[in-house]
């Protein structure tokens, strides 16, 4: 006879969740030896954070390999709440990618806001422990406390410069909103349980269809305020207020985890809930996606156009981004998913690099956050300034680098599907897009420098710098290895659309 | 049980008080009423889910209210930490003046 306790943690279950336990057991390690390292002497926080990120891979890993040996879709644990699917696997791997070069990034960086504490690297080890379980939820509890704790984690994360008004400011901004936002998002969940009775998204998904004509407005409301909570969390307009604030404000490489490890997961959490819980109520929901798109789209680009902060330009570029993302998510089928998954792989390379040269520009009593202070970056670190047009071009679409093949899915899945009027405005704002990011490019390379302060970027940035640009570039000109090396992983989007084709 | 109250009154109620938590969050100027705002708004989640467990005789619409009242406990935590930062930088506590990153 089974124990009471064994039912409920057995071998099987904890090698499922491991790399969630592990990123928490770190976390916590980095509170304590946070304790016993004199003040200004941190850098073993952000060692033991990268450890965890290690020890989470490796059991990743292990998880990812009794699924292959086993060849099945995906193991449950803990009476099927949570899901270890290769699309769940896929954004775990994103998320500990997306944390280690942030964890790169900031080592310096907060050293010169000097405010290397070690819950800085805590906060952003749980939240990635709220992700994955956002990415693997399969019950609405686990996804809506997964969504919390990644939530109330970066919600700290963006006001840590607490001696900075910009900083405060933007947490609560960010907190007032994204409160507000899982709110809406939880009364949906109510919804949605109400009507079915049940909290696992699968069963919803299946007594959702089978429901009586009378109960379809209660129907729409649900789907209407899930939904609603679900576009503030991926900053979709009209529910974006909150993104170019909280960007702005946020320490850089925050602000670069949040636009590529925090919109990865609410995209997770997104997919989850339509593959699943919505799968059948495509009629209700098509509408408001391609409205939502292509406001998105617009919004998006036509706002990055006249910004002058590079953090806020590229927060509004990102909520564009979300725009391309959101039509493939119109077309449906298994390239537009696909699509998705590798638009949000290729962008947290690209961005975060982006945002790793912002953070290189941070030098005496400047943030180093307008166009004005990249200016002349050609004149004074070559290297930098090519690698920030690389990552540019990439996030505009150019074809040899790597942002290319996300738009690329994107129009294909478009095309196939014949919305052939969405394809065309998407290829319209790539044009437009063009133009903000060759702004920043033409003031780095023509114009000269404003101040003669030197730029130093540390090693950790250095190193960071290389492995964005390396992937950009290496996705952009070898697509086929890394596809082929990650062929396991490409059955992702296949386990999604099986799940709603079924 | 013959005199016991319709779920459409417990839901009703739930709506009404969502509705009053989204008002006050658009209309209210500051930052504390706000706040209180959101917790309206969840309780009126809670209410709901306690109500729809009650009907389906399960208990994991009420198991889910636990976890909404621990996600608010943490919220208005890490909240008021947030709103008495902004105060000490700002010695205010109306949004409006909360106003340096704007377009």
């Amino acid at each position: 006879m089974q124990t009471f306790a064994a039912q409920f943690a057995n071998a099987h279950d904890l090698m499922v969740v491991m790399p969630m336990v592990m990123l928490t057991l770190f976390a916590c390690g980095v509170l304590i030896i946070d304790l016993l390292l004199p003040a200004g002497d941190k850098r073993w926080n952000a060692a033991t954070a990268a450890l965890g990120l290690l020890f989470a891979g490796g059991s990743l890993w292990r998880v990812q390999a009794t699924l292959a040996h086993q060849g099945m879709l995906g193991v449950s644990a803990f009476n099927g709440s949570v899901v270890m699917d290769p699309m769940a696997i896929f954004f775990c791997w994103l998320f500990l990618i997306a944390t280690g070069i942030t964890i790169l990034i900031s080592v310096r960086y907060m050293e010169i806001e000097q405010e290397d504490h070690g819950e800085y690297y805590a906060l952003m080890l749980f939240s990635v422990v709220g992700m994955m379980c956002m990415a693997s939820g399969k019950d609405i509890v686990l996804l809506f406390i997964g969504l919390e704790l990644m939530a109330i984690s970066t919600y700290v994360l963006v006001g840590f410069l607490r001696r900075d008004k910009r900083s405060n400011e933007a947490a609560l901004k960010y907190l007032l909103l994204g409160a507000f936002s899982s709110g809406i998002f939880a009364y949906g969940l109510s919804l949605m349980y109400g009507l079915s009775g049940t909290t696992d998204v699968t069963l919803i998904g299946r007594r959702l269809a089978g429901l009586p004509e009378s109960s379809h407005p209660i129907l729409m409301l649900a789907v209407v305020t899930t939904l609603a909570g679900l576009f503030f969390k991926i900053a979709a307009v009209p529910f974006h207020q909150w993104a170019p604030d909280a960007y702005e404000g946020a320490p850089t490489a925050i602000t670069g985890f949040m636009s590529v490890a925090g919109k990865a997961a609410a995209w997770a959490l997104l997919l989850r809930i339509f593959a699943f819980a919505l799968r059948y109520e495509q009629t209700i929901w098509m509408p408001m996606v391609i409205a939502v798109a292509v406001m998105t789209l617009t919004g998006g680009n036509l706002a990055a156009m006249t910004q002058n902060n590079l953090k806020r330009l590229l927060a509004y570029s990102s909520i564009a981004h979300v725009g391309y993302m959101l039509l493939g998510l119109v077309a449906w089928n298994e390239t537009g998913i696909k699509g998705i998954l590798v638009y949000l792989l290729v962008y947290t390379f690209m961005n975060l690099g982006a945002f790793a040269v912002i953070v290189s520009l941070r030098r005496r009593d400047l943030i180093g956050d307008e166009i004005d202070d990249i200016a002349g970056l050609w004149f004074k670190r070559p290297v930098e300034a090519l690698l920030m047009v690389i990552f540019l071009l990439s996030l505009g679409g150019i074809p040899p680098l790597a942002g290319f093949y996300g738009k690329y899915f994107i129009f294909l899945s478009l095309i196939e599907t014949g919305h052939y009027v969405l394809a065309s405005l998407a290829v319209f704002y790539i044009a437009v897009s063009l133009y903000y990011y060759l702004r920043i490019i033409n003031a780095m390379l023509m114009r000269p420098a404003l101040d003669a302060e030197p730029i130093q970027p540390a090693f950790g940035l250095r190193l960071a710098l290389w492995v964005t640009a390396l992937a950009t570039v290496g996705i952009g000109l070898f697509p086929e290895i890394f596809i082929r090396a990650a062929a396991w992983t490409m059955t992702a989007p296949r386990a999604v659309t099986q799940a709603f084709l079924r | 049980m013959m005199n016991t109250v319709p779920i459409s009154w417990y839901l009703v109620l739930s709506a009404v008080l969502f509705a009053c938590g989204v008002t006050g969050f658009i209309i209210k100027r500051n930052i504390i009423t706000i706040f209180m705002s959101i917790e309206l708004m969840l309780n009126a989640v809670n209410l709901s889910f306690v109500a729809f467990a009650y009907q389906w005789k399960q208990l994991n619409g009420e198991v889910f209210v636990f976890f909404v009242m621990v996600v608010a406990a943490a919220e208005a935590a890490v909240g008021l930490a947030i709103i008495i930062s902004v105060f000490r930088t700002r010695e205010t506590l109306s949004v409006d003046k909360v106003d340096l990153l704007k377009l």
